[in-house]
Order: structure tokens, then C-alpha cells, then sequence
């Protein structure tokens, strides 16, 4: 059953040095807080996997936090680089960077695969493309009608973190809105920890709505408005003057490390649970 | 009715090409940027039915105002469906449920390759771009895909630095040669005109230039030595209520 815990103690418990951690949310739901306590707390060495790194690892990556991301797309959604990636791989600042990268179809997959505890996952794609070459990706041959198609390797990572609205005091949580590859790293990771706007006495189901139960989770932590300046439909909406803002603010290495300094490391975890 | 032709941007042209062109689909795969306001546009002037599918798992979204993200909240809630991203990418667009698919790209071949992940070396690019996405499998599996990018030679490349999409590869027969469902790309829309693959040898073509451009114009930002069309079309003027609409969208 999942342990409710402040944030703090549950990223100090969590996630060590060297640990391969998958902060997931695709667009909506990522979980910012837990990243920036993951920053605070000082890790290093860190293999982030995510499928849209977004700003949240534009800033881990910034901070020196990373020594491998996995990833299928580098990009500010709608706006354009992510500068702080791109500085680390073009550059080495302010340390080189291995990447793996994969389309969003074979993160997808591996994330299934991962869930489901398979090796691997089998489908069609990659096929013509430079990503062969550069990635991990296997030809293999349908046993039953002899069609051509890839395998991908699962992704099993150390620690899943994400995002939702609400949890119970059991620790069972319930997002919807968009579900990305949530409930898939929760369950193909060793350890998760899930971060919710709010914990209520009773799940109230909604329609649509993704329930995880708690005994698949290994901690809870309540973090009010956690996936800002992405969002949680419902409660939140999306920062997109901040997408927008983190464009120009972010090109400049002095500029990005004194906002970090100031709005990351300068401020208290607030979570009170 | 249309309205003369200075007061109208060479981008308001393309988005208005790129909606003409979804007036008979039932469902498209978008995007952010220019595809996404040109099939607004095109639920607004051609095709009120058109299903909006974004790849954040968002089918059948109905956005009233541009989105900036595939993840907008407007998209969720106006969604009819909201699927996982193994569902999107497994169950829709794998099982070619998707009939046409707008991406875009930092280069282009001339049988419609797509680069959208490096300039330059892999291992020590010149620029980093964002990587593949969804475009590889997008590509191989939508019915047909519609590429919308700006008319430049560096854009525009007789070799690509990286081959992150395949759009007809290296001529005839690649895509059945590698399986592929979908049809590929059908056109390339650009700031200047059409580009669409011959039919004999998947080449692409200049079929359309736009009001005001001139031919040597389109050679000269195209980096390869660009084939034009024995009967070349010029692309019909906006109409008052396309460029009405349009403007609307953009004000809203």
C-alpha cells in the first residue's frame, strides 16, 4: 500500500544517485514539484527517460542533474527549442550528455512492454530511417505470417514519478483528463511516486477517469499545484505565456542559472504532508 | 468573391491551401502551428465534421481557440474520445485509422524525406532539433501525409542530414518495400506553392505556385534542381470568407 509522505522525504527515499528515473506526463500532468525537489535534494548522475523532455528536464539537464536521457521529442510544444537540452548535447554544458532517442510509438511500446513485465515490445515502425542506426531497435520476423516488424526493448525504471488530481488516504489516486503514458511508467518502474493536487477521504470516480490502486504505488505525496506550468485539468491551467517566457529566458546561461537559483533552489518544498 | 491579392500574407495563403485540402477527409492527424489552425480553419469553412486527432490521445477535439500545445486542456475537454499514448499510437494511427496526417520538418528531400532531428554530424550536430516525435510511424501508417514548411534551400535539401521520416524514400516500390499501409506523402505546401510527387517516379513536383510568385522564384529557394509541372496551377485567391475566418481564428 502506498505510504503518504511530504515530498521531501519521499524524493530522499526514492531516488538515489546514478537511478534511472522516468518523470512522466505528456504535456498535461508533469510532474514539476517533484522534479524540482529531485534539483533541491542535489542528485546526480541521473538517467532521465521521458518521452517529451519538456522544460521539466530542460531544467534538470541545466542543472547538471543528468548523465543519460531517453526521449522521442527535444522540443518547447508549440514554441520551439528547449535550449538547455540542446546546450548539453551541442555543447557539453554544463556536462555532456549520452542520449537514446526513439519515436513516440517505440517509447509508447517499451512503456507497455515494461507494464506488462515483457522483454520487449513487437511492432511496426523505425523501418528506412537514421533512428536504426542510432538507437535500440531489433528486426524480427512475425512466427505466424512471416510480416517484417521490430521489437523495442522494455523500459523498466528504477523510479516513476507522476502527476494527478487526487488521491485517497489508501493512496489510491485518480487522474483523468489526458493519460499519456502515466499508469504504464507507474507500473513498469521498481518504485513510483505519484504527486497529487489534493488527498480526499473518498475517490469520487468520474467518467473517463484513470484510478491506479495504491498497493501498485510505492508512496503518495500531496503537492498542490505540482505540475505547474504544465497542468492537471480541473484545477490548473496550462502556463503558456510561461512556454513562451522560457524560450527567450532560457537561451542565456547565466540568466537560466539565476532563475533556478531564485524560484528552484531558493524555495521550500510546500507540501505540508 | 475574392479579395486582391497584396493585402493577403504568403502564410495566410499556405493555411488556406492546407484547409482546401481536408474538404472530403473524415479524420486528420495534427500537429501544433500552421496544420493545426488550417484544419480549424477547414472545420470552419469546408468540413464542419472533420475529426481532430492530436497525438496527446485527443480524438475528435473541437478547440475554439488555437492550441499552443497537442495538450491543451481545450482539447481534453472537448474531446470525444481521450485515449493513452500506447492507445493513440497502437490502436489509431498503427491500424491506420487516420486518413490524412499534416507534419512538418526542418528539411526536405526531393521524394519527400523528412528531417526533423539534426543539422549537421549526429554525434556533434550544428543544431539539435527535437527528434522524431510521432512522424516515423505517423507517416508509414496514416492514409496519406500532407507536409506544411516554409519555402527555403536550406529547407528545401537535395540530401537530408538525417532521415528521421520516410516519405517515399528512394523512389518507387520503397514503401512496399518497407511495408508501409499508408499512401505517403500527396503534397509538400509551402509559402510559395504545391509540391507533389510525380506518379512515375515519386520525385517531387511543382504542381501550384501561389498568386504573385514566379517560377525562377520557387528555383531559387528550392535546393535541387526543381521540376515544374507541364500545366502548372496557380493557386485560387483566399476567398473573403476563408481569409474572414482565418483572421477570426488567429484574433480569438
Amino acid at each position: 500500500m502506498a505510504q503518504l509522505m511530504t515530498l521531501t522525504d519521499a524524493v530522499a527515499e526514492l531516488v538515489g544517485d546514478g537511478d534511472s528515473v522516468a518523470l512522466e506526463g505528456f504535456t498535461h500532468l508533469i510532474p514539476f514539484a517533484a522534479g524540482h525537489e529531485i534539483i533541491r535534494q542535489g542528485r546526480r548522475e541521473l538517467e532521465l527517460i521521458r518521452m517529451t523532455p519538456d522544460l521539466l528536464y530542460d531544467q534538470m539537464i541545466g542543472m547538471g542533474v543528468a548523465r543519460r536521457l531517453v526521449f522521442s521529442y527535444g522540443g518547447n510544444p508549440g514554441v520551439g527549442s528547449l535550449h538547455r537540452f540542446r546546450d548539453a548535447i551541442e555543447n557539453g554544458w554544463p556536462q555532456p550528455i549520452e542520449i537514446e532517442e526513439h519515436s513516440h510509438a517505440g517509447m509508447a511500446n517499451r512503456y507497455a512492454a515494461g507494464a506488462s513485465d515483457m522483454p520487449c515490445a513487437i511492432m511496426r515502425g523505425y523501418v528506412g530511417t537514421d533512428l536504426v542506426a542510432h538507437t535500440t531497435v531489433a528486426h524480427v520476423t512475425c512466427p505466424f505470417t512471416g510480416e517484417q516488424l521490430v521489437a523495442v526493448p522494455a523500459l523498466r525504471p528504477e523510479v516513476a514519478i507522476v502527476h494527478a488530481q487526487e488521491a485517497d488516504r489508501d493512496g489510491n489516486v485518480q487522474l483523468w483528463g489526458i493519460p499519456g503514458v502515466q499508469k504504464e511508467a507507474v507500473l513498469a518502474a521498481e518504485r513510483s511516486l505519484v504527486t497529487v493536487e489534493r488527498i480526499v477521504d473518498e475517490l469520487e470516480l468520474r467518467p473517463g477517469g484513470i484510478v491506479i490502486p495504491g498497493w501498485v504505488i510505492s508512496a503518495v505525496a500531496e503537492a498542490p499545484g505540482g505540475s505547474r506550468p504544465s497542468y492537471s485539468l480541473g484545477v490548473t491551467e496550462r502556463g503558456n505565456d510561461f512556454y513562451k517566457f522560457w524560450d527567450k529566458m532560457s537561451r542565456d546561461r547565466d540568466e537560466f542559472t539565476d532563475w533556478m537559483n531564485e524560484n528552484v533552489l531558493g524555495k521550500e518544498e510546500v507540501s505540508t504532508r | 468573391m475574392s479579395v486582391t491579392a497584396p493585402e493577403i500574407t504568403a502564410g495566410e495563403t499556405q493555411t488556406v491551401v492546407a484547409a482546401r485540402r481536408l474538404r472530403h477527409t473524415r479524420t486528420v492527424f495534427i500537429g501544433v502551428g500552421r496544420p493545426s489552425t488550417a484544419a480549424l480553419l477547414a472545420r470552419m469553412v469546408h468540413n464542419p465534421e472533420l475529426v481532430l486527432v492530436y497525438e496527446s490521445g485527443t480524438i475528435g477535439a473541437k478547440p475554439f481557440h488555437i492550441p499552443l500545445s497537442i495538450g491543451d486542456g481545450e482539447l481534453a475537454e472537448t474531446a470525444d474520445s481521450i485515449v493513452s499514448v500506447p492507445e493513440m499510437f497502437n490502436y489509431w494511427i498503427g491500424a491506420g485509422r487516420i486518413d490524412v496526417a499534416f507534419l512538418g520538418a526542418a528539411q526536405i528531400d526531393p521524394y519527400a524525406n523528412l528531417n526533423s532531428t539534426v543539422i549537421g554530424d549526429y554525434a556533434h550536430p550544428k543544431t539539435r532539433l527535437p527528434g522524431a516525435g510521432g512522424a516515423p510511424e505517423i507517416a508509414a501508417s496514416c492514409g496519406e501525409v500532407i507536409v506544411i514548411a516554409p519555402h527555403a534551400k536550406r529547407t528545401l535539401v537535395e540530401k537530408l542530414d538525417f532521415v528521421t521520416t520516410v516519405g517515399h524514400g528512394e523512389g518507387p516500390g520503397s514503401r512496399e518495400r518497407l511495408g508501409f499501409r499508408g499512401r505517403g506523402p500527396t503534397a509538400v505546401i509551402t509559402d510559395l506553392g504545391v509540391l507533389e510527387p510525380d506518379p512515375e517516379t515519386k520525385r517531387l513536383v511543382l504542381t501550384q505556385i501561389h498568386p504573385g510568385v514566379d517560377v525562377d522564384q520557387v528555383r531559387e529557394q528550392t535546393g535541387w534542381e526543381l521540376e515544374v509541372a507541364d500545366e502548372l496551377q496557380v493557386t485560387e485567391l483566399p476567398t473573403a470568407e476563408e481569409l474572414a475566418s482565418l483572421r477570426e481564428l488567429l484574433e480569438r
